[in-house]
């Protein structure tokens, strides 16, 4: 054509691969922006995030017998979840180093096989580094076959670090039903 | 539409296959602003469902689940489907013009992206008329309402999003490349008109947050259809992260819909002020400050998802930071006006309007970065109020101030003048009819996107749908004196405004297919 622009087409193409890159980046930091948010999370200990499972040996020396701290246990049903869900004990003290173990007791109520996934979350959140679970039913779906009923452990230990200013933390236990994402998986019974 | 030339040379091809083929800057331009208006009537009609279902307390038209799916609908196609296209048709016909280009500087693309759009939004509607119905979860569509609890519907919106974005990502590619690359010898990027200017930054804004929409969209994909977690709780997820990611693109978002429309205002107040722009430097230095500031304010949208302390305070001043370069820009387009020599013409009346009313939308906006009196206003008719005041007599006042004010240089005729004064007091009337009430009712506590609500509200919502019904019929006289312009009229001159400056009123009226072929000589 006649009227073609008169431009520099490679000083174009050069803008636009720049451009096209950029593009590219940003899509990517799109996705990058959940491990970022999950690892923000994790150091600041917003959002409630608990960390995963902690060896209690590698952690305690010995255990601060001046200190209690009161940790209370909670537990929801998220939407239509039908279980019986909750705390066996509602709340203990604990002093901080010392490993403890509390049960909630879950139950299937309906005519089906269902599995369950538990969500924790602590409050207030500046506490939510220092409660270490050694050993959680959260780590794994949960099976229960038709009106089955069963007691599942919590191991904890509160870190002797725990600002001296909370004296009361709040351990809360969200319950998913997770029966369609894991239908197929054949064996999931808490260990 | 520009009209045909067929005795030129190199006038526009005949016949349909013209507007499918086409690369040509004027005609793709024409056909954004066509594509966008048509959208905006839609968005219009959605807009008055819900208005004409709050007219009285009580459910009175439709149920429910379909007011939300009015809700939605009507904010993702006023946003996508006619505020953006109607700014890339502005910057189509006009940046080239105002840069002494040929054209843009890749126009086959140019023709690409303005022809996925109107797919996107045919698959879009499309939702409304299958049983699962359209979409319902808002325009902001959090997780997990628009994952575990969505329609199936959702998939077609995910899609639609995507080619969206696409054609937006094109568009800005091409814009940034033609602005950068395509001026005229002689036209530095300080001497840029300020239209080109808040469009380059705009376009920079797209390409950095368009992608991020695309990959949030994405994610949903996975969680709905492929087992992932990104956003569920059960499966690790987090809800709130969909709110982090959503509004990192939000954010710059709404500054995509009014950078240009600062730019047309800085356009239009000079030249019926007929004086020079005041501050032109500060302005560009204004406009880059509030595209970087942006970036950093979006979790503003989210005081209520329990931020820590921290993160509010940091959220609400950097917000309030952004009325800073906001004020020098009012502070600017008002000493313009000042002991000018000033003429009321419809696309001035439009500008003074953007400005008065734009500002009363940007202190609401800095109540609301207010982060403990959020809490109150949070989910209100009072944020309804502060985004339609910066959106309606905002971006789409500057639209029509556009549109009214190069009309003249797209056509070759003068719009009538009466009529076109007439569409903008019924519009001015009309906007602050429907708007303004609905502040006093968000302060009183009315949640937003709700079909029914108490009876104290009632007042106020039947005075705001009177408004609505002023302001929405009334832009059936904007289509009828857009058509009748194009149709014939008074001759435009080249200059068409005695006070205008810039390149575009050095070529004839209507301008013709090819303009500046050879670059022209800038003083």
């Amino acid at each position: 054509m006649a009227d073609k622009p008169k431009q520099n087409t490679t000083s174009t193409g050069k803008l636009v691969a720049k451009l096209a890159v950029t593009v590219v980046g940003m899509f990517g930091f799109g996705f990058a922006m959940v491990p970022l948010y999950n690892v923000f999370c994790e150091i600041t200990g917003l959002n409630g995030k608990t960390g995963g499972q902690v060896a209690y040996e590698a952690t305690t020396a010995d255990i601060d017998k001046e200190r209690l701290v009161t940790v209370q246990f909670a537990s929801m049903n998220n939407g239509a979840m039908g279980w019986e869900f909750r705390p066996v004990q509602n709340q203990i003290d604990v002093h901080p180093g010392e490993l403890n173990e509390v049960r909630f007791y879950a139950r299937n109520p309906s005519a089906v096989r269902m599995i369950g996934q538990a969500v924790p979350s602590i409050a207030p959140s500046i506490g939510a580094d220092y409660l270490h679970k050694t050993e959680c039913f959260c780590f794994t779906q949960q099976a229960l076959e038709a009106g089955e009923s069963i007691e599942m452990p919590v191991r904890f230990f509160v870190d002797k670090a725990l600002p001296a200013g909370v004296h009361k933390l709040t351990l809360s236990y969200t319950l998913f039903d997770v029966t369609k994402n894991f239908a197929g998986t054949p064996q999931l019974t808490a260990k | 539409m520009a009209t045909g030339h067929d005795d030129h040379h190199h006038g526009p091809a005949k016949g349909i296959t013209r507007w499918f083929y086409t690369t040509n800057h004027k005609d793709i331009g024409s056909m954004y602003l066509w594509f966008s208006f048509a959208m905006f009537l839609m968005g219009g009609v959605f807009a008055l469902v819900i208005r004409a279902e709050l007219f009285q307390p009580g459910l009175q038209f439709v149920d429910p689940n379909f007011f939300n799916q009015m809700t939605t609908m009507h904010g993702l196609v006023m946003v996508f489907g006619a505020v953006m296209p109607a700014f890339v048709g502005l910057a189509n016909w006009m940046v080239p013009m105002m840069i002494g280009a040929p054209d843009m500087a890749l126009p086959r693309m140019n023709n690409w992206s303005f022809w996925i759009l109107p797919f996107a939004f045919t698959m879009l509607a499309s939702t409304l008329f299958t049983d699962a119905g359209a979409p319902n979860f808002g325009w902001t569509f959090y997780a997990p309402l628009s994952t575990t609890y969505a329609p199936s519907s959702v998939t077609f919106f995910i899609f639609a999003i995507h080619i969206m974005g696409a054609s937006s990502i094109m568009g800005s590619i091409n814009i940034v490349a033609t602005i950068q690359n395509l001026r005229a010898p002689g036209m530095t990027y300080m001497k840029m008109p300020l239209f080109v200017w808040t469009w380059l930054i705009t376009a920079y804004l797209l390409i950095a947050v368009m992608p991020v929409l695309a990959g949030v969209v994405t994610m949903m994909l996975f969680d709905i259809h492929f087992g992932t977690s990104f956003f569920s709780a059960a499966g690790g997820g987090d809800p709130v992260l969909f709110q982090h990611v959503f509004w990192f693109f939000g954010h710059p978002e709404v500054y995509i819909m009014i950078l240009p429309a600062f730019g047309v205002v800085s356009e239009i107040i000079p030249t019926f002020s007929r004086k020079k722009l005041f501050g032109y430097d500060s302005m560009v230095y204004a406009t880059s400050s509030i595209a970087f500031l942006s970036f950093i304010v979006w979790a503003h949208h989210m005081f209520t998802t329990g931020m820590p302390l921290a993160g509010e305070l940091f959220f609400m001043y950097a917000t309030m930071l952004i009325a800073v370069p906001t004020g020098v820009k009012v502070f600017n387009w008002v000493t313009t006006m000042f002991k000018g020599s000033i003429s009321f013409e419809t696309p001035m009346l439009f500008a003074i309007a953007f400005v008065v009313l734009f500002t009363c939308g940007g202190f609401t906006g800095l109540m609301l970065a207010i982060a403990p009196a959020d809490f109150q206003y949070h989910d209100t008719y009072f944020v309804v109020a502060h985004f339609h005041y910066v959106l309606v007599p905002g971006a789409i006042f500057s639209i029509m101030a556009a549109a009214y004010y190069w009309l003249p240089k797209w056509t070759g005729n003068m719009y009538d003048e009466n009529l076109g004064k007439l569409h903008f007091w019924l519009s001015f009337v009309g906007i602050n009819v429907l708007f303004f009430p609905q502040h006093f009712l968000g302060l009183a506590g009315m949640p937003r996107r709700i079909p029914d609500y108490a009876l104290q509200f009632a007042d106020f919502n039947m005075v705001s749908s009177i408004g609505a019904f002023i302001f929405g019929f009334s832009q059936l006289l904007f289509l009828f004196i857009v058509v009748k312009t194009v149709m014939g009229g008074k001759k435009a001159t080249a200059e068409v405004w005695e006070g205008a400056e810039g390149l575009e009123w050095t070529v004839p009226s209507p301008a013709p297919y090819h303009t500046f072929s050879t670059p022209p000589a800038i003083k």
